[in-house]
């Protein structure tokens, strides 16, 4: 238990500091679109709702977590389809200068 | 280790890849050239993790999750089609949805393992279940206010702080009490319900200026309890996807409130809208110059330079794509025209942006504050469009002014700056700003989108 703690822990460290480094660079024209994009990759929670529906430990824990898998999915569909749609309105003038 | 099912390690290394993908997804948003492929990126890591998942050994019944990814994906195309304005909305709701699997999963995962569940994993439950709790309800209040069924002004009242104080306090004494005696089943749903009450309760006293802060708060929590569950399931992937998310919010959170010049507490805890409301009363009627469509079209078709500044006027009244035709003809007739985009133009980070990419303007003609602000004075024309106090130059010179040291765009250093706006009632925040008094400055009163048509018309002389 004591080493899968501090390895999660360094795990957690690590992702922090990329997430800064990688987010810090994104254009602040983007921050719409990557506030989406996030939100649909922490949605990929929906794994652990799913090993918790598949397990069938108790009715309860099922109940919710089928809940969870509904809400975490929209989450990832939803999240992606409107990323891009949102990126695909993004144009440049330089290519089509009138 | 050893006692892993093979299956199990095939599907550690898919979560691996995931990982990498996830990273790689977001580091492709850095440019609008590139942000696309971020997007495939995630979506196959996200296909991968969720196939590897199904191959857990521990599964037994497949019917109900399939049922659940159906019915997801059938709320989640939806919610994929809204209207861009609506953006601010839709991303609150995906924050409450993110947050609620994330609260039930900690809910179930804490009574299928009480009473034997070790200090720290109930400690990371705890952080999950009340930062989830609260981001669920916090987040759904937000969505509330931003699709306007709830009031959007600030709702206070006294000794708020204190409320919410007792209310956490509560909580996480509670929270502690279980990681001593996590056999106290009674005692979990308390956490939980205290936790989705603080999350109304922070959320009420928000006004809609403040929205952009709250939103990306709400989205590092949820990416907060996101990493929190991944510590309860010991799942690295969620772990990194929850970290990233939480430090993007975090990010976006504190540029948000340096472009209010608060801090996040004051944002949590300020009440901002009731200390204006007394600034404001004092206030008498000041000679305003005011123009009409054809005027402002023919002073716009003299000018070189022509910078428009859009707010969250210009999204109510659904002015951009009227604003695009007015950028075309302006363009038709030689004029450089650009857009000055604030921060915290809007109701979320980026919100202007979007809308404008929407309407098909190009994006290298949407420039941020840092990089615009020098050129005001080359600037003939600065045309506001529903913005407010992001131009409000008591900001730096009025040290009684409650907005003193927030950065502004420098509008009032063109030479000619036109304010498209309803009435003279001063904005959200009711600071009244002393722009519109300048000699400069000419009033166009009206709804943006119609002004903007009218003057539209005008320079296209009747088509």
């Amino acid at each position: 238990m004591g080493s899968t703690l501090i390895d999660a822990l360094f795990v957690f460290m690590l992702a922090a500091f990329i997430g800064f480094e990688v987010i810090r660079h994104v254009s602040p024209l983007l921050h719409t679109p990557l506030m989406s994009l996030t939100n649909a990759l922490d949605a990929i929670a929906v794994v652990g709702a799913i090993v918790l529906v598949g397990e069938k430990k108790s009715t309860f824990a099922t109940v919710l977590g089928v809940i969870a898998i509904v809400a975490a999915t929209s989450n990832v569909v939803g999240g992606f389809f409107i990323t891009d749609r949102m990126l695909r309105m993004f144009k440049t003038s330089r290519p089509t200068n009138k | 280790m050893t006692e892993f099912a093979g299956s199990q390690h095939v599907i550690e290394v898919i979560y691996l890849i995931a990982s990498a993908l996830f990273i790689l997804s977001l580091k492709w948003m850095s440019s609008p050239a590139t942000a696309r492929h971020g997007i495939l990126a995630g979506e196959i890591g996200m296909v991968l993790a969720i196939a590897g998942t199904l191959l857990h050994h521990g599964i037994i019944d497949y019917k109900w999750i399939i049922i659940g990814l159906v019915l997801g994906s059938g709320i989640g195309i939806p919610l994929g089609m809204v209207q861009m304005t609506a953006v601010p909305q839709r991303t609150a709701l995906s924050h409450a949805f993110g947050a609620l699997c994330v609260t039930l999963v900690g809910t179930a995962e804490f009574y299928l393992r009480s009473p034997d569940v070790p200090k720290f994993m109930m400690s990371v439950l705890s952080m999950e279940v009340i930062l989830g709790g609260l981001t669920f309800t916090g987040s759904l209040m937000a969505a509330g206010k931003l699709q306007e069924v709830l009031p959007q002004r600030p709702v206070t009242y006294r000794g708020q702080n204190l409320v919410n104080l007792v209310l956490f306090t509560i909580a996480v004494a509670s929270a502690v009490y279980l990681v001593l005696h996590p056999g106290a089943k009674e005692l979990f749903p308390v956490v939980v319900g205290i936790s989705l009450i603080i999350g109304v309760l922070l959320v009420i006293p928000i006004g809609g200026a403040d929205m952009p802060t709250v939103i990306s708060l709400l989205n590092s929590y949820a990416g907060l309890s996101a990493a929190a569950m991944g510590f309860v399931l010991n799942s690295k992937l969620l772990i990194i996807a929850g970290a990233l998310d939480g430090s993007s919010g975090f990010i976006l959170s504190v540029i948000m409130s340096k472009a209010m010049n608060r801090s996040f507490t004051n944002v949590l805890f300020g009440a901002f809208g009731q200390v204006q409301a007394s600034a404001a009363a004092g206030q008498e009627a000041k000679p305003v110059r005011s123009a009409t469509p054809e005027e402002a079209a023919a002073i716009l078709s003299a000018a070189n330079k022509v910078v428009i500044v859009p707010g969250y006027g210009m999204a109510v009244a659904q002015a951009q794509h009227k604003v695009r035709e007015l950028y075309d003809a302006l363009t038709k007739k030689g004029v450089d025209v650009r857009f000055a985009i604030h921060p915290v133009a809007g109701r979320m980070p980026g919100h202007m942006n979007v809308l404008l990419a929407e309407a098909d303007i190009p994006y290298d003609r949407l420039i941020e504050m840092d990089e615009i602000n020098g050129d005001f004075p080359q600037t003939d024309v600065a045309l506001i469009i529903g913005a407010n106090d992001v131009t409000n130059p008591a900001a730096r010179t009025d040290q009684s002014s409650p907005i003193f040291g927030m950065p502004i765009l420098d509008v009032d250093k063109a030479h000619t700056v036109m304010v498209i706006k309803r009435s003279m009632n001063p904005g959200f925040a009711g600071i009244d700003n002393p722009l519109y008094y300048l000699d400069q400055t000419l009033m166009l009163f009206g709804d943006a989108k119609q002004f903007v048509g009218g003057i539209v018309r005008e320079l296209g002389g009747g088509h």
